[in-house]
C-alpha cells in the first residue's frame, strides 16, 4: 500500500522499506534538540544513568531561548547546568545568548534541518520543520534524553490528514490566517496523532515563511506533525541555508489518509483566535470591539523576517495608540540584524514599538511582556490558553503580524484596511 | 497493580498550561511543580486532594506545551491515576516515560466528581464503588505495556548497559 510523506520517512528513519499506520518504529534520529527549560530535566535524568556520552554532539542542538536572558536566579541556574552540559560533551550546536535565537527559527536558518530529515526536539512546536520537508514532532525531557545518548526514538507511524491548497490568498492574508482557519475548521484535536501534510498548487503562493508558520501550529490541531511537499521555494531555502544533503519525500499515488480538505486560500479572510483556544477561530465579520492593552509580534510562530517586515510596512509613519504596549522580538539575531538594514528597526521604534533580544519570554508567560489582571493582548504567538501570558483573567487574540500591527496602531481589534 | 481513590473532575482540553503555568517552570523539583498543579482552574487543588485521588476528565488532556513538569506536576501531588477520554499525544508520552498512570476511557461521563474508584492495572478495570460500575479502558499496546513494565524509557537503557 501506498505511503503518505510522513510515512515515507518514518520507514527511511527505520531502515525499514516500508511501514504503515499503527506500526510501532525505532527510528533512526538526524538531529535532537531542547531548550533551557527542558533540558534541564532531560540533564537530570541522563545523571541518573551509569553510561551517558552523547551519541553525536553534531547531532544535538541546544538552544536557551525561554527564559532567557535569565530571568532570575532559578532560570539562570537551568541555563548554567545547560551551558555545563553543552561545554562538558562539546556539543557543536550550543547557541549562547549574542547567537541565540527562538529555536524554530535558528535551526532552519543555521541550515540544521533539511527535508527527509528525522527530527525530535523537547519542545511542542517543533514540528515547525515540517515546512522544509522533514518529519520533525516534539517531545518531552525524557524523550529526548534517551535520544542524547541512542540516536533513536520509538514512534507509532501516525495516519494521516491531507489539505490540497489552491489557488491565491488575497492581499494582507498571511500563513498565520490560513493556520487559524484549519484549525477553527478541525479542531484543536481534529488531527490528534497524525499527520498533516499540505500540498496542491496554492503552494506555490505560500512564501517559506508562510509555511513554517503553518506547519508550527499543527500541534495547535493535536498533529504529530505538519509537513509540506517539497518544491523549488523549498530547494532554493536550503540551499541558501544549508550544505547538508536532503532527501526529497513525495507521498504515492495511493497512499490512504483519514481526510482529504481542499481549501482554496482565495476564500479566507483576516482570521484571529479568541480566547481561550487556538480552535476558536473567527473571522473578521465576528470580531466584536476589543480594546487592546498590548501587542506581541514575534515567536517561533511569527518572528521571521517577513512577519516583521509586514509589520513594519503597516506601522510605517503612524503612531501606535497611547495606552498600548507594542513588543515586536525578531526571532533571531540573523532576522534581528536583516530588520536593522531594511530599516524596520527604526520605523517600528519611532512608531513607538520596543524592540527585544530573542527570546520566547512572553509567548509562555515567561518574562518581558507579562498582561495583568483583565488586560487584553493581540499576540502573533500561537497559544491563547487560560492565563498563557500571566494574569488568568487576561485574554489573548491570536492574529497575523499584519493585524497586530493594525491594532496597535488602533488600539483595538482591526484589520490593516482600517487604519 | 492497584489503586484506589476519589475522584477530581475536569473537562475537555485541559492544556499543560493549566497543569503546570510556565512561570513556574525555572524549576524543575517535583514538589514545587506540585504546589502549583491546576491552580490557574482549580485554586485549593492541592489542598483538596488526598494521596491516592484519581483524576477524570474529557477529551484531548494535556494539550499544548511538551513540559514533562506537567505529568511530573500530577504525580508528585498524589494523584496515582490520570482517567480521561483522550491525551494528547506529547502528554501521553511523557506521562508513560515518567512512570504517571494514564488510562483512555470513553465511559468518564459516567464518573462523578468525588465518586470512589478502584483501578486494576493488570486487568485493566475501573470499578465505580460509589455506584457499583465497572468501565471499560483501552489496553496499551504491548511495546508501551513493557516500557511501563521496565519502569520508564531510561530504564530500557540501564537494563541494556547491565
Amino acid at each position: 500500500m501506498g505511503m503518505t510523506m510522513t510515512q515515507k520517512i518514518l520507514a527511511n528513519a527505520a531502515g525499514k522499506p516500508e511501514v504503515k499506520e499503527g506500526d510501532l518504529i525505532m527510528a533512526n534520529l538526524n538531529l535532537v534538540l531542547g531548550n533551557d527549560i527542558t533540558s534541564s530535566v532531560a540533564i537530570d535524568e541522563l545523571n541518573k544513568i551509569e553510561c551517558h556520552k552523547v551519541f553525536d554532539k553534531q547531532k544535538i542542538a541546544l538552544v536557551p531561548d525561554h527564559f532567557t536572558p535569565n530571568k532570575d536566579i532559578k532560570s539562570a541556574m537551568q541555563c548554567q547546568k545547560l551551558r555545563k552540559f553543552a561545554l562538558e560533551n562539546e556539543i557543536e550546536n550550543y547557541f549562547e545568548v549574542g547567537e541565540v535565537g527562538i529555536e524554530h527559527a535558528l535551526l532552519p536558518e543555521k541550515g540544521l534541518v533539511v527535508a527527509g530529515d528525522c527530527v525530535i526536539g523537547a519542545d511542542s512546536h517543533t514540528c515547525t520543520y515540517g515546512a522544509l520537508g522533514a518529519f520533525s514532532t516534539g517531545v518531552g525531557s525524557t524523550d529526548m534524553a534517551y535520544a542524547v545518548v541512542t540516536g533513536k526514538a520509538w514512534f507509532k507511524v501516525p495516519s494521516a490528514i491531507k489539505f490540497i491548497l489552491t489557488g491565491k490568498p488575497k492581499p494582507n492574508i498571511s500563513g498565520k490566517d490560513i493556520i487559524l482557519h484549519i484549525i477553527g475548521k478541525i479542531g484543536v484535536d481534529g488531527a490528534r496523532y497524525k499527520s498533516m501534510e499540505f500540498t496542491g498548487d496554492g503552494l506555490n503562493n505560500l512564501s517559506m515563511d508562510d509555511r513554517f508558520t503553518m506547519a508550527n501550529m499543527a500541534i495547535e490541531a493535536g498533529a504529530k506533525n505538519g509537513i509540506f511537499e517539497v518544491d523549488d521555494k523549498t530547494i532554493d531555502y536550503m540551499k541558501n541555508h544549508s550544505k547538508k544533503e536532503y532527501k526529497i519525500h513525495k507521498a504515492d499515488e495511493d497512499a490512504k489518509y483519514d481526510e482529504i480538505f481542499e481549501i482554496d486560500l482565495s476564500s479566507i479572510d483576516y482570521t484571529v483566535a479568541f480566547p481561550h483556544s487556538p480552535g476558536n477561530a473567527k473571522t473578521k465579520e465576528q470580531w466584536e470591539d476589543i480594546k487592546v492593552d498590548q501587542v506581541i509580534i514575534g515567536s517561533c510562530t511569527n518572528g521571521r523576517f517577513e512577519d516583521i517586515k509586514a509589520a513594519a510596512e503597516i506601522l510605517k509613519g503612524k503612531k501606535v495608540k497611547k495606552g498600548v504596549r507594542v513588543i515586536v522580538f525578531p526571532a533571531t539575531q540573523a532576522i534581528y540584524l536583516e530588520c536593522i538594514k531594511a530599516g524596520y528597526v527604526q520605523t517600528l521604534i519611532e512608531s513607538g514599538c520596543v524592540i527585544s533580544a530573542p527570546t520566547c519570554g512572553p509567548c509562555l508567560g515567561g518574562h518581558m511582556g507579562i498582561l495583568a489582571e483583565n488586560e487584553v493582548c493581540v499576540s502573533t504567538t500561537n497559544r491563547n490558553f487560560l492565563g498563557r501570558m500571566g494574569h488568568i483573567t487576561s485574554k489573548i487574540y491570536l492574529a497575523s503580524p499584519k493585524v497586530a500591527a493594525a491594532s496597535a496602531i488602533a488600539g483595538k481589534l482591526v484589520t490593516p484596511e482600517e487604519v | 497493580m492497584k489503586t484506589n481513590g476519589k475522584c477530581i473532575k475536569y473537562g475537555d482540553n485541559i492544556d499543560t498550561d493549566v497543569i503546570i503555568p510556565a512561570r513556574y517552570l525555572n524549576t524543575s523539583d517535583h514538589n514545587e511543580l506540585a504546589k502549583h498543579c491546576m491552580e490557574d482552574i482549580d485554586k485549593n487543588f492541592i489542598n483538596k486532594i488526598s494521596k491516592g485521588d484519581i483524576m477524570v476528565a474529557g477529551n484531548n488532556f494535556g494539550c499544548g506545551s511538551s513540559r514533562e513538569h506537567a505529568p511530573v506536576a500530577i504525580k508528585a501531588s498524589g494523584i496515582s491515576c490520570v482517567i480521561a477520554k483522550s491525551f494528547a499525544r506529547i502528554f501521553y508520552r511523557n506521562s508513560i516515560n515518567i512512570g504517571l498512570p494514564i488510562l483512555e476511557c470513553s465511559e468518564v461521563d459516567k464518573i462523578n466528581e468525588k465518586d470512589e474508584i478502584e483501578i486494576d492495572f493488570d486487568n485493566g478495570e475501573v470499578f465505580n464503588k460509589t455506584k457499583n460500575e465497572s468501565y471499560k479502558v483501552t489496553k496499551f499496546p504491548e511495546f508501551m505495556q513493557n516500557l511501563i513494565n521496565s519502569g520508564g524509557l531510561m530504564a530500557t537503557i540501564n537494563n541494556k548497559n547491565k
